[in-house]
């Protein structure tokens, strides 16, 4: 059957207008966009924690908050922005509403199960906030939950922490199966999977990852809910255990979790870059092989985390050679923006503006993270704040740089209207100064010594850590002209037409914001996703 | 029409696109198949776990590994003679012959009823408790986790086992629903194999 007429079906069972962002809605557009909105909520929560972390850390001694508070913040503030900011939003927000667009569908293979992906989230969010007050203390081991230490630290919080965890999990693992079934399944006839956008190639490679580690970390963490509830001694020395198994089995999960991250930014910012530079993404094939490269060495790396816990010279050696020879799928990937942008009629818009920090951000912690393989090196600086900078530079420098740049990028899709450009333009300046001045200090932090998770420190390390939290003030200042603009645009923002940017790409060849069944009409054949400045009268 | 194939405007209607009335798409089976590769990696995890306790951590005074292996094997014997039937159980369905696979789904859930009540028999007669030592702990974490995806086979078997009924869900031309229990249930038995070979034999 077809669809002859669309606008039939536009007064369809669904709720309509702003009700339906807050419904069990099946329609793939308006689930990425909860994804959206629910995960910038939970980063205003993570981002007011980093500031009570950065408020403690002014000073040398434990004045702001209690030292268990402080260990409560911390454990939140990595779990908040994990699993319930950068996870959602780089995968499941972005994921659903582009990825239908991309493959030439009307929705997601599995539209039911999509709602239901969603909808674990906002639940496993309150839980792990709410157990700050219900169970009387929240987690306080950190986002790794080592054993011994959280079989020590308050029970019941523990608990919750992993309940919360285990749902978001199952949400991630959810979506996952949903990706792979619609890049792979879903395909509209005629599209092959070499002209498939590049976004759609990081969410496959993601969903892999998902599917394979994520079940891993769910078995782990139901093995320390029995040592917590029920007393057993998997990761208990006491009684026998072995806290190193946790280690591996945690990392099995954790380290692709860092590409789960990062793999749906690389592939945000190869649809944008081509866009804004008027030119064709350069390497298209090497692209797409880095990815399954990254992919595949994602998977053995994981005990590059653990080169301080008695691991043996021999997995030393092959974790220390597979780590690095992750930087070379990654150096092909980055050249090939490079290239890309090399000679393109370069547009210096906000969204073009934080993916090009993207570049800058992530090299520099791509470099600290090869770094940071080398076995001799990394127990020089292992749980130091070197290791703290390091992160964030991929997860903030990298993946939450990108996901402002896709915001000013795709916000005329999802909306309708253009953001404003001085206010992105001031966002762009403050995030960038505020994130550089938060994080490079870190790297000197860690290499002189400062250990990670402490809220009292040498006297020594005032001043650096002084020039990070001003940096983080300005992170914080930088989230307002972004609310401003969104509220802004919203009342009186520039009409952005179908397709503002002149993309070639299927989600603009439809109005804005698109109908429900995507297009008026038949879904278009995108063959070159990329042939930009090919036709002459773009050619001057 | 050229653009959308039947496919995919189904899944357009479920999600509220388009006119109601179509049937699914097929990959559904696929979608299965996926949450399996990652149900076997939970399996994965906690084989990894069980093996390098085993290889790293001795044992307390008093330990064992060794287990009473009759009954084990008799439950091993029972499980993989229940994918034979469902196996069965499928062929009739595909070839219209709706009653006789409802008798052969009846076979399969019973035989996996009577692997659980095996597994309880041998609970009870086992020498360690959950807590005694971390042999212990692995032991009934792994057969537990595995017991559970049993049970939950059983119950989807029930469940199929009705729809064959005249007038249910499921008719020779659709059958979803026992197709996807059937790769379950084959997930299942595999998964115990290899946990048999190592629990019991190892």
């Amino acid at each position: 059957m077809t669809l002859a007429n669309p606008s039939d079906f536009d007064g369809n069972l669904q709720p309509q207008g702003w009700l339906r962002y807050l419904s069990f809605s099946l329609d793939h557009k308006v689930i990425g966009l909860q994804y959206l909105v629910c995960g910038f909520i939970f980063y205003l929560i993570g981002g007011a924690l980093a500031g009570v972390i950065r408020t403690e850390l002014i000073s040398p001694i434990s004045d702001f908050v209690s030292r268990e508070t402080y260990n409560e913040v911390l454990t939140l503030h990595g779990t908040v922005m994990i699993f319930l900011w950068i996870v959602p939003v780089v995968n499941g927000a972005f994921g659903n509403y582009l990825i239908p667009f991309y493959v030439g569908a009307r929705d997601m293979a599995f539209p039911r199960l999509n709602a239901v992906a969603f909808w674990l989230i906002p639940p496993a969010g309150i839980l792990l906030i709410s157990s700050y007050f219900i169970a009387g203390a929240a987690a306080q081991s950190g986002w790794t939950a080592y054993p011994p230490l959280s079989l020590t630290t308050p029970a019941a919080g523990q608990v919750v922490w992993i309940l919360s965890v285990l749902l978001l999990g199952g949400s991630s693992i959810f979506g996952g199966i949903n990706f792979i079934a619609t890049i792979l399944k879903l395909r509209r006839p005629g599209l092959k999977l070499m002209m498939l956008p590049m976004y759609c190639w990081a969410m496959l490679g993601t969903s892999i990852l998902v599917v394979l580690s994520t079940p891993v970390l769910a078995g782990t963490l139901i093995l320390l809910s029995f040592d917590i509830i029920a007393h057993t001694g998997f990761f208990n020395p006491t009684m026998g255990g072995n806290v190193v198994v946790y280690q591996h089995l945690f990392w099995f999960y954790s380290h692709p979790a860092v590409y789960i991250m990062v793999l749906p930014a690389f592939g945000l910012v190869s649809e944008i870059l081509p866009i804004h530079a008027r030119k064709p993404l350069f390497g298209y094939t090497t692209m797409v092989y880095s990815i399954m490269a990254i992919v595949f060495l994602g998977l053995i790396v994981w005990a590059h985390h653990m080169f301080t816990s008695g691991t043996p010279p021999w997995m030393r050696l092959f974790f220390t050679i597979a780590t690095s020879f992750i930087a070379v799928p990654t150096g092909i990937k980055f050249f090939n923006w490079l290239a890309t942008l090399w000679g393109g009629k370069i547009a210096l818009n906000s969204a073009m503006l934080f993916s090009c920090a993207f570049i800058v951000n992530f090299v520099f912690g791509g470099i600290t993270g090869v770094a940071l393989a080398q076995v001799p090196f990394d127990i020089h600086v292992h749980d130091t704040y070197f290791v703290v900078g390091h992160f964030h530079y991929i997860v903030y420098g990298g993946t939450v740089f990108v996901i402002f740049g896709s915001l000013y990028h795709w916000h005329p899709k999802f909306t309708g209207r253009l953001l404003n450009e001085d206010l992105g333009r001031l966002h762009f300046l403050l995030t960038f100064v505020g994130f550089n001045l938060c994080f490079a200090p870190q790297h000197w932090l860690g290499l002189n010594g400062m250990p990670r998770r402490v809220a009292e420190y040498d006297p020594a390390f005032t001043t650096l850590n002084q020039v990070s939290s001003v940096g983080a003030l300005l992170m914080a200042i930088s989230t307002l002209p972004l609310l401003i603009n969104v509220v802004v645009t919203a009342i009186n923002g520039k009409e952005a037409g179908d397709n503002p940017w002149n993309a070639l790409t299927s989600e603009w060849l439809t109005s804005s914001p698109p109908p429900v069944e995507n297009w008026h009409g038949e879904a278009p054949l995108v063959t070159e996703p990329y042939g930009y400045g090919q036709h002459p009268e773009e050619k001057a | 029409m050229t653009s959308t194939t039947p496919l995919q405007d189904s899944v357009a209607i479920e999600a509220g696109h388009g006119p109601a009335g179509e049937g699914h798409g097929d990959f559904r089976l696929f979608g299965l198949a996926t949450f399996l590769v990652a149900d076997g990696m939970t399996f994965a995890g906690f084989f990894a776990a069980y093996l390098t306790f085993r290889a790293v951590n001795p044992l307390p005074e008093g330990g064992i590994y060794e287990l009473e292996l009759l009954l084990p094997t008799i439950n091993t014997v029972v499980l993989i003679i229940s994918s034979f039937t469902f196996h069965r159980a499928g062929k009739e369905c595909r070839a219209g012959q709706l009653g006789a696979s409802r008798l052969w789904l009846a076979i399969t859930g019973g035989l996996g009823a009577i692997f659980l009540a095996g597994q309880m028999v041998e609970y009870f007669n086992l020498p360690f408790s959950l807590t005694d030592n971390l042999f212990a702990s692995t032991f009934y974490a792994l057969t537990g986790f595995h017991g559970l995806h049993v049970t939950l086979g059983v119950i989807c078997i029930a469940i199929v086992a009705l729809q064959t009924r005249p007038g249910g869900r499921i008719s020779a031309s659709d059958h979803f629903g026992l197709e996807a229990a059937e790769l379950y249930w084959h997930f299942v038995d595999g998964i115990w194999v290899v946990l048999y070979g190592i629990l019991y034999l190892l």
